[in-house]
Protein backbone atom coordinates (compact mmCIF):
# COMPACT_ATOMS: atom_id res chain seq x y z
CA UNK A 1 0.00 0.00 0.00
CA UNK A 2 1.42 3.26 -0.87
CA UNK A 3 0.91 6.79 0.65
CA UNK A 4 1.79 10.35 0.55
CA UNK A 5 2.36 12.91 3.17
CA UNK A 6 1.60 16.32 2.41
CA UNK A 7 3.89 19.19 4.55
CA UNK A 8 2.27 22.75 4.52
CA UNK A 9 3.49 25.82 6.34
CA UNK A 10 0.12 27.14 7.92
CA UNK A 11 -1.40 30.66 6.95
CA UNK A 12 -0.07 33.24 8.57
CA UNK A 13 3.51 31.43 9.10
CA UNK A 14 6.51 33.61 6.91
CA UNK A 15 7.54 31.53 4.05
CA UNK A 16 11.22 33.42 3.27
CA UNK A 17 11.86 30.69 0.72
CA UNK A 18 8.66 30.49 -1.06
CA UNK A 19 9.41 34.37 -1.54
CA UNK A 20 12.38 33.65 -2.87
CA UNK A 21 10.67 31.21 -5.26
CA UNK A 22 8.08 33.65 -6.27
CA UNK A 23 10.53 36.20 -6.92
CA UNK A 24 12.74 33.72 -8.86
CA UNK A 25 9.66 32.98 -10.77
CA UNK A 26 8.93 36.76 -11.27
CA UNK A 27 12.33 37.08 -13.26
CA UNK A 28 11.99 34.21 -15.71
CA UNK A 29 9.10 36.20 -16.44
CA UNK A 30 6.39 33.57 -15.78
CA UNK A 31 3.74 35.93 -14.97
CA UNK A 32 0.51 36.05 -13.22
CA UNK A 33 1.60 34.42 -9.97
CA UNK A 34 0.31 35.84 -6.99
CA UNK A 35 2.25 34.16 -4.07
CA UNK A 36 4.57 30.70 -3.78
CA UNK A 37 4.52 28.80 -0.52
CA UNK A 38 6.56 26.08 -0.15
CA UNK A 39 6.09 22.51 1.40
CA UNK A 40 7.69 19.20 1.84
CA UNK A 41 6.10 15.77 -0.14
CA UNK A 42 6.75 12.56 1.37
CA UNK A 43 5.89 9.61 -0.69
CA UNK A 44 5.78 6.46 1.54
CA UNK A 45 5.51 2.26 1.10
CA UNK A 46 3.28 0.99 3.92
CA UNK A 47 4.29 -3.03 4.84
CA UNK A 48 0.50 -3.98 6.01
CA UNK A 49 -2.50 -3.90 3.95
CA UNK A 50 -5.14 -2.53 6.55
CA UNK A 51 -6.30 0.99 5.78
CA UNK A 52 -7.53 2.04 9.47
CA UNK A 53 -3.91 0.40 10.62
CA UNK A 54 -2.22 2.50 7.99
CA UNK A 55 -3.80 5.91 8.54
CA UNK A 56 -3.30 6.03 11.98
CA UNK A 57 0.49 4.73 11.76
CA UNK A 58 0.76 7.80 8.91
CA UNK A 59 -0.87 10.08 11.26
CA UNK A 60 1.68 8.83 14.04
CA UNK A 61 4.76 9.24 11.59
CA UNK A 62 3.51 13.03 10.93
CA UNK A 63 2.88 14.46 14.27
CA UNK A 64 5.67 12.99 15.63
CA UNK A 65 7.85 13.53 12.85
CA UNK A 66 7.11 14.69 9.65
CA UNK A 67 5.54 17.80 10.62
CA UNK A 68 6.15 20.15 13.27
CA UNK A 69 2.64 21.08 13.93
CA UNK A 70 3.73 24.45 15.33
CA UNK A 71 4.32 25.89 11.92
CA UNK A 72 3.33 22.88 9.71
CA UNK A 73 -0.19 21.43 8.86
CA UNK A 74 -0.45 17.58 7.08
CA UNK A 75 -2.75 15.98 4.98
CA UNK A 76 -2.37 12.17 4.43
CA UNK A 77 -3.33 10.18 0.89
CA UNK A 78 -3.98 6.54 0.72
CA UNK A 79 -3.73 5.00 -2.66
CA UNK B 1 30.44 21.65 37.55
CA UNK B 2 30.08 18.25 35.55
CA UNK B 3 28.63 19.07 32.10
CA UNK B 4 27.98 17.13 29.61
CA UNK B 5 27.76 17.74 26.05
CA UNK B 6 25.48 15.73 23.51
CA UNK B 7 27.31 14.95 20.30
CA UNK B 8 25.07 13.71 17.21
CA UNK B 9 26.23 12.72 13.68
CA UNK B 10 26.72 16.36 11.90
CA UNK B 11 27.30 18.53 14.98
CA UNK B 12 30.77 20.61 14.70
CA UNK B 13 30.95 22.90 17.50
CA UNK B 14 30.84 20.23 20.42
CA UNK B 15 34.65 20.56 20.65
CA UNK B 16 34.26 24.86 20.98
CA UNK B 17 31.65 23.85 23.50
CA UNK B 18 33.75 21.12 25.56
CA UNK B 19 36.93 23.23 25.46
CA UNK B 20 34.97 26.48 26.88
CA UNK B 21 33.52 24.14 29.69
CA UNK B 22 36.45 23.01 30.53
CA UNK B 23 38.74 26.48 30.62
CA UNK B 24 36.08 28.12 33.06
CA UNK B 25 34.82 25.27 35.24
CA UNK B 26 38.14 23.78 35.44
CA UNK B 27 36.55 20.01 35.00
CA UNK B 28 36.23 18.15 31.53
CA UNK B 29 32.94 17.61 30.39
CA UNK B 30 31.76 14.04 29.60
CA UNK B 31 30.81 13.55 25.46
CA UNK B 32 27.81 12.02 25.39
CA UNK B 33 26.75 9.78 22.25
CA UNK B 34 23.04 10.73 20.43
CA UNK B 35 22.66 7.11 21.19
CA UNK B 36 23.11 6.80 24.80
CA UNK B 37 20.05 6.50 26.56
CA UNK B 38 21.26 7.93 30.19
CA UNK B 39 23.28 10.42 31.12
CA UNK B 40 26.47 9.87 32.95
CA UNK B 41 25.45 10.12 36.98
CA UNK B 42 26.53 12.95 38.59
CA UNK B 43 25.60 15.51 35.52
CA UNK B 44 25.12 19.20 36.50
CA UNK B 45 24.49 20.64 33.20
CA UNK B 46 23.16 19.60 29.76
CA UNK B 47 24.49 21.28 26.77
CA UNK B 48 23.20 20.62 22.91
CA UNK B 49 26.19 22.22 20.67
CA UNK B 50 26.20 23.76 17.93
CA UNK B 51 26.44 22.41 14.17
CA UNK B 52 24.34 20.94 11.37
CA UNK B 53 22.64 17.69 12.97
CA UNK B 54 22.10 15.15 10.31
CA UNK B 55 22.48 17.74 7.71
CA UNK B 56 19.16 19.91 8.82
CA UNK B 57 17.75 17.02 6.82
CA UNK B 58 14.09 17.44 7.44
CA UNK B 59 13.99 20.45 9.87
CA UNK B 60 16.98 21.68 11.46
CA UNK B 61 17.04 19.77 14.38
CA UNK B 62 13.72 17.51 13.90
CA UNK B 63 16.12 14.08 13.68
CA UNK B 64 18.48 14.79 16.88
CA UNK B 65 15.48 15.81 18.70
CA UNK B 66 13.87 12.56 18.51
CA UNK B 67 17.52 10.83 18.91
CA UNK B 68 17.52 8.19 22.32
CA UNK B 69 19.05 10.27 24.55
CA UNK B 70 16.75 13.02 24.43
CA UNK B 71 14.19 11.19 26.65
CA UNK B 72 17.10 11.23 29.28
CA UNK B 73 17.44 15.07 28.43
CA UNK B 74 13.57 15.07 29.03
CA UNK B 75 13.56 13.23 31.73
CA UNK B 76 16.74 15.63 33.43
CA UNK B 77 14.69 18.82 32.88
CA UNK B 78 11.69 17.24 34.50
CA UNK B 79 13.98 17.02 37.57
CA UNK B 80 14.64 20.25 37.54
CA UNK B 81 18.25 19.99 35.54
CA UNK B 82 19.50 22.69 33.64
CA UNK B 83 19.92 22.28 30.28
CA UNK B 84 21.74 24.68 27.62
CA UNK B 85 20.94 24.63 24.04
CA UNK B 86 23.36 27.26 21.61
CA UNK B 87 22.54 27.37 17.78
CA UNK B 88 21.84 24.14 16.66
CA UNK B 89 21.08 22.86 20.14
CA UNK B 90 18.48 25.73 20.26
CA UNK B 91 16.57 24.11 17.11
CA UNK B 92 16.74 20.71 18.54
CA UNK B 93 15.39 21.61 22.11
CA UNK B 94 12.40 23.52 20.19
CA UNK B 95 12.28 20.54 18.49
CA UNK B 96 12.08 18.21 21.46
CA UNK B 97 9.65 20.28 22.78
CA UNK B 98 11.60 21.52 25.59
CA UNK B 99 11.37 24.96 24.42
CA UNK B 100 8.19 26.64 22.96
CA UNK B 101 8.40 28.23 19.10
CA UNK B 102 10.53 27.12 16.26
CA UNK B 103 13.36 28.60 14.63
CA UNK B 104 12.57 29.48 10.94
CA UNK B 105 14.95 30.80 7.76
CA UNK B 106 16.27 34.03 8.59
CA UNK B 107 14.33 37.09 7.12
CA UNK B 108 16.79 37.81 4.74
CA UNK B 109 17.39 34.14 3.51
CA UNK B 110 21.20 34.66 4.03
CA UNK B 111 23.53 32.33 6.25
CA UNK B 112 24.96 34.79 8.67
CA UNK B 113 28.29 34.63 10.28
CA UNK B 114 29.86 37.26 12.35
CA UNK B 115 29.83 38.87 15.34
CA UNK B 116 26.47 40.25 16.81
CA UNK B 117 25.45 42.42 20.35
CA UNK B 118 23.37 40.77 22.28
CA UNK B 119 20.93 42.76 25.14
CA UNK B 120 21.23 40.57 28.57
CA UNK B 121 17.21 40.95 29.48
CA UNK B 122 18.20 39.86 32.81
CA UNK B 123 20.04 38.37 35.19
CA UNK B 124 18.36 36.23 37.50
CA UNK B 125 18.66 33.14 35.83
CA UNK B 126 21.46 30.95 36.03
CA UNK B 127 22.39 31.18 32.55
CA UNK B 128 22.73 34.96 32.66
CA UNK B 129 23.60 35.52 36.65
CA UNK B 130 27.48 36.11 35.32
CA UNK B 131 25.87 39.70 33.85
CA UNK B 132 23.68 42.59 34.90
CA UNK B 133 20.22 43.37 33.04
CA UNK B 134 20.55 45.54 30.22
CA UNK B 135 24.61 44.58 29.82
CA UNK B 136 25.33 44.66 26.14
CA UNK B 137 27.55 41.65 24.82
CA UNK B 138 29.11 40.52 21.59
CA UNK B 139 29.24 36.93 20.10
CA UNK B 140 29.50 35.33 16.99
CA UNK B 141 26.42 34.07 15.37
CA UNK B 142 26.68 31.24 12.17
CA UNK B 143 22.88 30.55 11.72
CA UNK B 144 21.12 30.39 8.15
CA UNK B 145 17.67 29.50 10.30
CA UNK B 146 17.57 31.43 13.47
CA UNK B 147 14.68 33.71 12.58
CA UNK B 148 12.46 32.86 16.17
CA UNK B 149 8.72 32.15 15.76
CA UNK B 150 5.65 31.04 18.07
CA UNK B 151 1.95 32.33 17.80
CA UNK B 152 1.14 35.04 19.24
CA UNK B 153 0.05 33.55 22.74
CA UNK B 154 3.22 32.02 23.23
CA UNK B 155 5.08 35.20 22.55
CA UNK B 156 2.41 37.19 25.06
CA UNK B 157 3.09 34.14 27.24
CA UNK B 158 7.14 34.48 27.31
CA UNK B 159 7.14 38.33 27.20
CA UNK B 160 4.70 38.02 29.82
CA UNK B 161 7.04 36.27 32.05
CA UNK B 162 10.27 37.84 31.00
CA UNK B 163 11.83 34.36 29.52
CA UNK B 164 13.80 36.05 26.75
CA UNK B 165 17.46 36.14 27.78
CA UNK B 166 19.00 37.89 25.10
CA UNK B 167 17.82 40.53 21.87
CA UNK B 168 19.57 40.87 19.41
CA UNK B 169 20.45 44.56 19.48
CA UNK B 170 22.65 47.61 18.63
CA UNK B 171 26.25 48.50 20.21
CA UNK B 172 24.17 50.58 22.11
CA UNK B 173 22.01 48.32 23.41
CA UNK B 174 18.96 49.65 21.32
CA UNK B 175 16.28 47.17 19.88
CA UNK B 176 15.26 47.77 16.35
CA UNK B 177 14.79 46.13 12.79
CA UNK B 178 18.21 47.33 11.76
CA UNK B 179 20.11 45.34 14.33
CA UNK B 180 17.31 42.37 14.49
CA UNK B 181 20.55 40.03 12.02
CA UNK B 182 17.52 37.43 11.21
CA UNK B 183 14.28 38.83 11.70
CA UNK B 184 13.16 36.64 15.19
CA UNK B 185 10.03 38.17 16.42
CA UNK B 186 11.20 41.25 19.01
CA UNK B 187 14.68 40.51 18.31
CA UNK B 188 14.64 37.20 20.51
CA UNK B 189 18.11 35.63 20.82
CA UNK B 190 17.33 33.43 23.41
CA UNK B 191 15.06 32.31 25.81
CA UNK B 192 14.10 30.23 28.86
CA UNK B 193 11.51 27.65 29.76
CA UNK B 194 9.02 27.90 32.03
CA UNK B 195 10.74 26.29 35.13
CA UNK B 196 13.74 28.72 34.40
CA UNK B 197 15.95 25.25 33.93
CA UNK B 198 16.20 24.93 30.66
CA UNK B 199 17.93 28.05 27.88
CA UNK B 200 18.12 28.23 24.19
CA UNK B 201 20.11 30.50 22.45
CA UNK B 202 21.22 31.35 18.70
CA UNK B 203 24.34 33.33 19.29
CA UNK B 204 27.64 31.27 20.33
CA UNK B 205 28.76 32.54 23.46
CA UNK B 206 31.61 29.25 24.37
CA UNK B 207 33.28 31.08 20.93
CA UNK B 208 34.37 34.45 23.07
CA UNK B 209 35.45 33.22 26.51
CA UNK B 210 39.61 33.44 25.83
CA UNK B 211 40.96 37.27 25.44
CA UNK B 212 43.27 35.63 22.31
CA UNK B 213 39.95 35.33 20.50
CA UNK B 214 39.72 39.32 20.62
CA UNK B 215 36.44 39.19 23.40
CA UNK B 216 35.46 37.14 26.46
CA UNK B 217 31.75 38.43 26.23
CA UNK B 218 30.74 34.88 26.66
CA UNK B 219 32.35 33.60 29.69
CA UNK B 220 29.85 35.43 31.64
CA UNK B 221 27.25 33.06 30.74
CA UNK B 222 29.65 29.74 32.28
CA UNK B 223 31.26 31.52 34.66
CA UNK B 224 27.28 31.92 35.68
CA UNK B 225 26.57 28.46 35.89
CA UNK B 226 29.93 27.62 37.41
CA UNK B 227 28.90 29.88 40.35
CA UNK B 228 25.37 28.74 39.93
CA UNK B 229 26.40 24.91 41.42
CA UNK B 230 29.05 26.66 43.43
CA UNK B 231 26.29 28.35 45.56
CA UNK B 232 24.50 24.83 46.12
CA UNK B 233 27.19 22.80 46.71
Amino acid sequence: MKARVTVTLKSGILDPQGKAIEGALKSLGISGIASVRQGKVFDIEIEHGDRAQAEALLKSAAEKLLANTVIENYRIEIT
Amino acid sequence: MQSAVLVFPGINRERDMARSLKLVSGVEPAMVWHAETELPAGTDLVVVPGGFSYGDYLRCGAIAARAPIMDAVRAFAAKGGLVLGVCNGFQILCEAGLLPGVLMRNTRLKFICHDAFLRVERSDTPFTRGYNAGQVIRVPVAHGEGNYIADHETIARIEGEGRVLFRYCAPDGAVGDSSNINGSINAIAGIVSERGNVAGMMPHPENHVEGIIGSTDGRGLFAGLVAQFDKAA
